[in-house]
């Protein structure tokens, strides 16, 4: 099993003309098969879009999201959109009822996610995202930015506000011969759709997934307020082994570190709070980003 | 992007919120001009910095007794010597770090009868992904200090964005900061003028330390701080000719021109990584294998080989760089672009310090081919670990 997305999942791609949409889609289809079915173009609705690596893989082009998820029965949406129309372009996916918004773009101002997460309150969609790699499920989806070539199907979950280091960690895992159900990228945005605790509940709830690494970065308190959810579950009786990291030990306080949710504001948002919350909630966390794969390894050895 | 106060509560006051009577100067001859403009008979006279603690930081270059960057004037000489004082001078705050930060600029400012001070900001709270006020009745102190040490006297009040401050919001606010009779009323103005302005003009912290009830029972904006979400500043051309270069590192201004994430530090290890996460990371397991990092520097998914160039130039600029790490795990990016961008960089600026490189995901063996026939002095890396290892042994072995 995975969460999220498997092999049955079909995508439309919201900015799939552009540089970035055309690049990724084509690795995309490139990877097992993930089933690519469509894009959104305002102005190219009817035209048709082709690969530069397969000249047989064409997708038609719709005008809005709507026509697309209508016409190819997608469940899930990918958004390449450029970050001044972004937050408009996960609104559309919202009213047009796509079940899974992934969205791939950094740079999109903190107000339009305000109101995009007002609607997504409102509604049946889940966000993933903004600023994310996307998610990967080895072997039958490939959403996003991610290099498929560092998977291996397995057994490990993994969870990250970074992208890149949701790479290390994927990298390592796959080195150390576990694998990965699915990886999914939460992004590194103050406000967004998916957080931890939604991606942890459903690693919980899957059966193939026997482990899971969770990586957080300074800024916010979503790792703090996992690391209580996972305690939570724990007295219930639901828990998995589990390896961590946080990025910014280093970072300066009031310095906003490239992500634009990474900043330790008002004394808040410290790496030392969040490692020791999640210590606490019996996660092993490494002390260096080079080691999440050993770190696991030594918790699944006990 | 961070402005002075003098132009946050310029931007304030086009909402309605009531500011005191100012004018801004840049020399000390301005000074008796600027203060008869203002009724008096007191006046304040106030350094223009980005960051807080002013009125109690002091000036390198004066007497340990000398006034702090926020002064009273009670007649036009002692705004003009008090300006001569200050203006030019660097001023070290609990913010600024021990290098402080000069004084370009003045505020002068009409002063006012001080009854109380409140506290008031405006942010995004995460945690609900709405804009939420943070209230106190501990005002013009620093407000971290009293929320660690009086947690119950901060008050949080979010606002939905669908309905903007409601009566009930501003009521609340209003109980929180005990305000009553005319303070109420103009309370009741004040905080939806206050919202409507974070709001249109996208701003990532509205900072009111203190807001003042004077004696006459009215509010006022003593203090204003604002900061503006840089991911918005494309539809805010009035805002972003606002911003003061003076106030910045000059390397991160560079960075910026070629849309790369880097902020300057203390230590003598460049980085250049892609991913926040990854940049972090590094610098992270720099300073485990105990050498410290000179730079976060985030080069982004999209980059170009231009973009590469330039990052790896910032990095040589940087006096105390004593050795560089290159640090990508490949997604967008792809290490073929990294490789000829250090190349280009390398072949343009030279290299008079270690190189270490870790290439890593989308079109690494490509990169890697691009470095070895490059015939440049570099330190290939296979994995984070011993990309870290090797520059720490490179630079505090001396070699």
């Amino acid at each position: 099993m995975s969460i999220l997305v498997n092999k049955d999942t079909k995508i439309i791609v919201q900015g799939l003309t552009g540089k970035t949409g055309t690049f990724h889609t084509e690795q995309a289809l490139q990877y097992y098969g993930t089933q690519m079915v469509g894009g959104v173009h305002p102005k190219k609705g009817g035209e048709s879009w082709t690969s530069s690596l397969d000249a047989d893989a064409k997708l038609p082009i719709f005008a809005t999201v709507g026509e697309a998820k209508e016409a190819t029965g997608a469940d899930a949406s990918v958004i390449y959109v450029p970050p001044a129309g972004a937050g408009a372009a996960i609104i559309e996916a919202i009213d047009a009822e796509v079940p899974f918004i992934v969205c791939i773009t950094e740079g999109i101002p903190v107000a339009d996610m305000v109101k995009v997460k007002r609607r997504l309150e409102k509604s049946n969609s889940r966000l993933l995202g903004p600023n994310c790699p996307g998610i990967l499920t080895p072997e039958e989806c490939k959403i996003g930015i991610m290099p498929g070539s560092i998977f291996k199907k397995g057994s490990v979950g993994v969870v990250s506000r970074s992208g890149t280091l949701t790479y290390e960690a994927v990298f390592q895992t796959s080195n150390a011969g576990l694998g990965q159900t699915t990886a999914v990228g939460i992004g590194g945005d103050p406000v967004k759709g998916t957080e931890f605790i939604d991606v942890l509940e459903m690693f919980l709830a899957d059966d193939e997934t026997k482990s899971i690494i969770m990586i957080g970065e300074i800024g916010g308190s979503a790792e703090e307020e996992a690391a209580q959810f996972l305690k939570d579950e724990a007295k219930k009786g639901r828990s998995k082994p589990m390896a961590g990291f946080i990025a910014g030990r280093t970072a300066p306080p009031g310095r906003t570190m490239g992500h634009a949710g990474a900043v330790i504001s008002g004394g808040k948002g410290g790496a030392e709070d969040k490692i020791a919350a999640m210590e606490e909630a019996g996660i092993k966390v490494s002390p260096s980003p080079a080691k999440l794969g050993e770190t696991l390894l030594e918790v699944l050895k006990g | 992007m961070n402005i002075h106060e003098y132009q946050a509560k310029a931007v304030l006051k086009e909402y309605g919120a009531p500011v005191a009577e100012g004018v801004a100067i840049f020399s000390a001859d301005e000074a008796e001009a600027a203060a008869k403009k203002l009724p008096g008979p007191l006046w304040v006279v106030k350094s223009q910095i980005h960051a807080g603690g002013r009125g109690k930081g002091k000036f390198k270059e004066l007497p340990a007794d000398a006034k702090g960057g926020v002064r009273l004037a009670f007649s036009l000489d002692e705004v003009t010597s008090h300006a001569k004082d200050m203006l030019g001078n660097t001023l070290v705050t609990a913010q600024t770090g021990d290098a402080g930060k000069v004084v370009n600029r003045l505020y002068i400012e009409d002063g006012a009868d001080i009854e109380r001070e409140l506290y008031l900001s405006i942010l995004v709270d995460r945690t609900v992904g709405r804009p939420a006020f943070v209230v106190s009745t501990e005002g013009g102190m620093d407000i971290e200090a009293v929320a660690h040490d009086t947690p119950e006297k901060i008050h949080n009040v979010a606002v939905d964005p669908d309905t903007g401050v409601t009566e009930a919001d501003a009521a609340a606010l209003c109980d929180a900061l005990e305000l009553t009779g005319v303070a109420r009323e103009d309370g009741m103005k004040l905080f939806p003028i206050l919202y409507t302005a974070f709001v249109e003009k996208d701003m990532a912290l509205l900072e009111v330390n203190p807001l003042i009830v004077m004696k006459d029972g009215r509010l006022r904006v003593l203090d204003a701080k604002v900061s503006f979400d840089g991911n918005a500043l494309f539809r805010h051309d009035d805002i972003m000719a606002l911003r003061d270069e003076t106030e910045e590192d000059a390397k991160e201004i560079e960075a910026s021109k070629y849309d790369l994430a880097y902020v300057a530090l203390d230590g003598d290890i460049g980085c250049m990584v892609n991913g926040a996460g990854l940049a972090m990371a590094t610098m992270d397991i720099i300073k485990l294998y105990g050498a410290e990092p000179a730079n976060f520097l985030d080069v982004g998914g999209g980059a170009t080989k231009e973009k590469v160039t330039a990052a790896f130039k910032i990095i040589t600029s940087d006096p105390n760089v004593k050795g560089i790490l290159v640090n990508i795990f490949g997604g967008i990016m792809r290490c073929d672009i990294i490789a000829e961008g250090v190349l280009a960089a390398v072949t343009e600026v030279g290299l008079q310090v270690p190189l270490v490189v870790r290439l890593e995901g989308t079109n690494v063996e490509l990169g890697k081919k691009i470095i070895s026939d490059s015939g440049m002095n570099v330190i290939a890396a296979d994995d984070l670990d011993d990309a870290a290892q090797k520059i720490v042994k490179a630079v505090k072995g001396g070699a």
